[in-house]
């Protein structure tokens, strides 16, 4: 296989766009996809303050990567959910991409902060660990960056995450989180404007350009996400994407060309602030408080057992 | 040839396969779901392998998500 723009011999096939790559024309291409997304979504006016939510993989690490060559200044934000090794390793490379590159990471302790671990939290409240954690992470990061005088939360959600997390939407037909799902949400009272700037790369492109920038990211997955839905349907949508290249794309961006808007009138629920905690939910106490108030019920029981 | 498998590693010995491709359809593995790594290069499917390769197979699925 040869490389479409220079015909050097191909280290990657990006078959939905047939087209094959040799290395620095494929960084080259992944770069001008976010740039495109960020331009076409109009995602970041000049002089924004930008914080980015970083876990180590692959998709927060080679965004931070592209939007500092692209120009952009972006701190990180890590936050360390109290899952044993796992959070350590992850922590350590995120640690390490940003010292490399002289970028600033906050990191947010969730266990000395919060009081709670993830696997603590999912065991109290019966969630599954990924919804548990989800909560934390969404309350957490925009905490940080509502009260770090942030602009924007930038997130690594890539091409995939939003197909898989659009398919199981519409398998439950949820219209709320229907509504809900845009590469761009804007700041709101204690909400602080969120924006995904890899919805056009996939998943695979995102660990191919960190193995190709010789990034180093966390390869072995969380201990906790086993069985997950999300993955087993990124599972079955690349079973479609190998018969039918091109299909995940064609699906997210119709929906955020044409059917989104269909789900957006009416369905927005009001938020009003929190009686605990003071961050904008839809009851009187936010989900992130309840989930710590059960935790905290918990952690009491068993240490008086 | 020895192959390197994630979450969790672990490594597999496997004999005759000529080419990426091969690999993925004896591990019933869709390539969109992985990358082929030999080395410090990713490898596309026509890429030929040979017995005494040294080739990881890395996932790409990662995140979880509500």
């Amino acid at each position: 296989m040869k490389c479409r723009v220079c015909r050097e011999k191909a280290v990657i096939q990006v078959r939905r766009h047939n087209a094959n790559f040799c290395r620095p024309h494929f960084i080259d291409h992944v770069r001008r996809q976010v740039e495109r997304t960020i331009a076409d979504y109009r995602m970041i006016r000049p002089g924004d303050r930008l914080l980015l939510g970083v876990s180590g993989g692959k998709d927060s690490l080679a965004l931070w990567d592209i939007l500092t060559e692209l120009g952009y200044r972006v701190d990180g934000v890590y936050l360390h959910l109290g899952i044993g090794d796992y959070s350590s390793d992850s922590l350590r490379l995120s640690q390490a991409f940003a010292a490399e590159r002289d970028l600033h990471l906050r990191v947010v302790d969730l266990p000395e902060e919060y009081g709670f671990s993830v696997p603590e939290a999912a065991r109290a409240s019966r969630r599954n660990a990924c919804s548990a954690c989800g909560l934390s992470k969404r309350y957490i990061l925009n905490r940080v960056a509502v009260d770090g005088g942030y602009d924007t939360l930038v997130m690594g959600h890539n091409l995939d995450d939003e197909a898989a997390t659009l398919f199981s939407n519409v398998l439950q037909w949820n219209l709320e989180y229907l509504a809900r799902q845009h590469p761009v949400l804007p700041a709101s009272d204690g909400l602080a404007k969120k924006i995904k700037p890899l919805i056009r790369v996939a998943e695979r492109e995102t660990a191919a350009y960190a193995v190709l920038s010789g990034i180093e990211y966390e390869v072995e997955e969380c201990p906790m996400v086993a069985g997950n839905t999300i993955n087993r349907y990124k599972e079955w949508l690349n079973r479609l994407e190998e018969e039918s290249p091109g299909i995940k794309a064609q699906f997210l961006k119709g929906f955020l060309d044409r059917g989104s808007k269909a789900f957006r009138d009416g369905t927005a629920p009001e938020l009003v602030p929190c009686e605990t905690c003071g961050s904008p939910t839809t009851g009187k106490v936010c989900a992130f408080c309840r989930l710590r108030d059960v935790t905290a019920v918990d952690l009491r029981r068993r240490e008086s057992a | 040839m020895k192959v390197i498998l994630r979450q969790p590693r672990r490594e597999i010995e496997l004999e005759g396969v000529r080419r990426v491709s091969d690999l993925l359809r004896r591990l019933d593995v869709v390539a969109e779901s992985v990358l082929v790594i030999r080395g410090d290069e990713l490898l596309t499917v026509d890429e030929p392998l040979a017995e005494d390769d040294v080739v990881e197979l890395r996932p790409v699925i990662s995140g979880g998500g509500s």
